[in-house]
């Protein structure tokens, strides 16, 4: 009897784990699509300027005012551990660094997620289920390289002005904090600063990171979109697929590549 | 059309805050002072020890950054540590020059300092410095105290 | 010889996943004219129309439009064919980002190279004939049921096609609206001297206005005619689709175990 259930569950266990399989089959064959047919979304770059508007500059709001409080909590929290230390001038260097080199790409990325790409999913996941991508088919226009293209070339290009912004913005946060109203030295603050920060190092990489984080996200939103069920039910499914994905992917990524590059020279 | 005007000011207005941003960071938050290796020329170095000494490590001459170790290797023959380190073309160093590995503060990362001598005749492009001295390892200045205090308890009995 | 239709099906069969839809359908759409394919929710209408557009190969048997096999055609040649149909989709399905002069525009736009007047004019023109020419700026939003299939028929005659097909246009309208697009279907069909086919179960409405009707039941042709021949058939199933009679050979009940036993056994 037990082995009867236990039999059952692996077996459900297998079709699932087959079922992701295939899924990600699909999804990578769709990727290889968008990148082909990127042709229009340049040539006719209005599109995807329209993309980034609704990705990136509808985003700012939220961007902005998270890195605020990211930076100012990083700020405080950063004092209150380093003056035990004697090292309170360094608070500069642990807002900086842990901006550009970590919070900044990813948290950026998580918000991205969280707001734009759930955004794309439903837009077109409600296209889909309106058949207005049939539409588009039976007018032979390829909706990957009307619909998906554009949208996937808008997130990629504003993730890292989005992520440059957040450890900017972050950074003005910790300044505020730690000089303004904590009184640590000003000149202290940006001086240690410059001197730990790498430009190569922590902030290029931070873009890198967010130009990958970019990719992925918005690869997930545009593909789950397409490939959403053609129902109220299934939209709503397919979008949060989209944010807990894009989620789980932007933190193993980060893994992968903090790894890569911060491997201690 | 007027949405198409107005969606155009604001995704320009994105882009720019977004490269803004770039900017603000790569001028004042990180360290400009990364050294481009065509705009230096190469002097080596031989150490006992180099301790925590890495690559990329700054090369300091009366707390000023002149340089960056290029490259660490180990020599099979003297045993000794090879450093090679990429001096900024601007400033010239005596051919005598010597190089200490110290930290910076107490615990801090190890920097080479140049301490220069007062030959006429300058360093060159693979020039090999003749005074060099390692770094102090701590267990070592450990273990030397504990030695010598129990050799001074030694001496009183 | 039939090599003068516009479309001939051929034996086709289809199926989604295990049950067939369609098992060994075969049609003929001759030049300018109207053709009605009718037929029970889920006996396969609309999977046709899919197959004939190129959206769906069929397991078994051809598709042939315009003297092309639609159903071995590569993507490009597809997409030529495509040019020279129009389709009008179940509740329009416009654009929602584009105003209705954008959404009409949209074919002209992506498949030609017309210049930005003649293509205003073009949308112009087209959006008089449904008579929205004054709505052209307002959103699909904006728009009532019948206002946006309108708009699509405009946009699905954008390039003045050879074939145009329209699922369910009857579908959800008032009284006036289902006159309107009866006679548009009719008057644009012999304007532009296309074929159209229609796919509806709409009985009064499509009966005056079609030239040929075919009847989908199973999977299969079960019956076609005019629709003099059609409203007069003796047939049990045409019958009660035409006289909308509530049990037949569509029955009412679905199937179930015997009613008695089932009532006896809860207790």
């Amino acid at each position: 009897m037990m082995l009867a259930r236990v039999a059952t569950f692996l077996e459900a266990l297998g079709a699932r784990v087959n079922g992701m399989i295939v899924r990600l089959g699909f999804a990578s064959r769709f990727f290889w699509l968008m990148l082909r047919l990127s042709g229009t979304s340049f040539r006719r770059f209005r599109l995807t300027i329209r993309e980034i508007y609704f990705a990136g500059v509808l985003s700012l709001i939220i961007i902005a005012v998270s890195a605020l409080f990211v930076g100012m909590v990083l700020g405080l929290q950063g004092y209150e551990t380093l003056v035990r230390y004697g090292s309170a001038d360094a608070v500069g260097t642990l807002v900086a660094l842990s901006l550009t080199r970590e919070l900044g790409p990813v948290v950026a990325a998580l918000l991205f997620a969280s707001r734009a790409g759930s955004a794309i999913t439903a837009e077109i996941g409600l296209m889909k289920a309106t058949e207005q991508l049939s539409a588009m088919e039976m007018m032979a226009v390829d909706p990957i390289a009307r619909v998906a293209a554009p949208r996937f070339w808008g997130g990629v290009i504003s993730m890292p002005l989005l992520a440059a912004l957040f450890s900017a913005i972050g950074i003005f946060g910790g300044y505020l904090i730690a000089v303004q109203l904590i009184g640590v030295d000003e000149g202290a603050f940006w001086s240690q600063m410059q001197g730990a920060v790498d430009l190569r190092q922590d902030v290029a990489n931070g873009i890198i990171k967010s130009v990958v984080f970019g990719v992925a996200v918005t690869w997930i939103a545009v593909f789950e979109g397409y490939d959403a069920v053609p129902t109220a039910e299934g939209v709503s499914r397919a979008t949060t697929r989209t944010v807990v994905t894009s989620s789980l992917a932007i933190l193993a990524l980060d893994f992968v590549l903090t790894a890569f590059m911060f491997r201690g020279s | 059309m007027m949405i198409r005007k107005a969606l155009d000011l604001w995704v320009g207005f994105f882009v720019a805050l977004g490269a803004a941003a770039i900017l603000f960071l790569a001028l004042w938050v990180a360290s400009s002072a990364t050294l481009a290796a065509a705009d230096g020329y190469e002097v080596k170095a031989n150490f006992g020890n180099i301790g925590g000494l890495k690559v990329r490590a700054p090369v300091k001459s009366a707390g000023v950054v002149v340089g960056r170790v290029a490259d660490i290797r180990f020599d099979n023959e003297s045993f000794e540590a090879v450093v090679t380190m990429n001096i900024d073309r601007r400033y010239a160093f005596p051919k005598d020059t010597s190089a200490k590995i110290l930290t910076s503060g107490l615990l801090g990362e190890q920097y080479i300092g140049l301490a220069a001598g007062g030959d006429t005749v300058n360093l060159k492009n693979g020039d090999t410095l003749k005074l060099t001295q390692s770094a102090l390892v701590l267990e070592n200045l450990i273990g030397q105290f504990l030695y010598n205090k129990a050799a001074e308890g030694g001496d009183k009995k | 010889m039939s090599s003068a239709n516009l479309v001939e099906i051929d034996d086709v069969s289809f199926a989604y996943s295990a049950t067939p839809v369609l098992a060994g359908v075969s049609a003929a759409i001759p030049p300018g004219k109207v053709v009605a394919i009718m037929g029970g929710s889920g006996s396969g209408k609309t999977t046709l129309l899919r197959l004939i557009g190129g959206a769906l190969r069929p397991s078994r048997g051809a598709i042939r439009v315009f003297g092309q096999a639609v159903t071995s055609a590569r993507t490009r040649e597809l997409y030529e064919l495509r040019r020279r149909m129009g389709m009008l989709f179940q509740f329009g399905a416009l654009f929602t980002d584009l105003s209705a002069f954008e959404n009409v525009a949209f074919p002209m736009r992506e498949r030609t190279n017309l210049p930005e007047r003649a293509i205003r004019d073009l949308v112009l023109m087209k959006l008089q004939a449904v008579g929205l020419r004054g709505a052209a700026e307002l959103m699909p939003q904006q728009l009532s049921g019948g206002m946006q299939r309108r708009v699509a028929l405009a946009r699905a005659i954008a390039l003045d096609p050879m074939l145009i097909m329209y699922d369910e246009p009857f579908a959800g309208l008032d009284p006036i609206s289902l006159a309107v697009i009866g006679k548009l279907i009719r008057d644009l069909n012999d304007a532009l001297g296309a074929a159209s086919i229609i796919v509806t179960h709409d009985v009064h409405e499509s009966l005056q206005i079609v030239d040929y009707v075919y009847f989908l039941s199973g999977g299969r042709v079960i019956a076609q005619g005019t629709p003099e021949e059609v409203r007069r058939s003796t047939m049990p199933f045409v019958r009660q689709f035409v006289h909308a009679e509530t049990d037949g050979p569509v029955p009412f009940h679905y199937p179930a175990s015997d009613y008695r036993a089932t009532l006896l056994a809860g207790g």
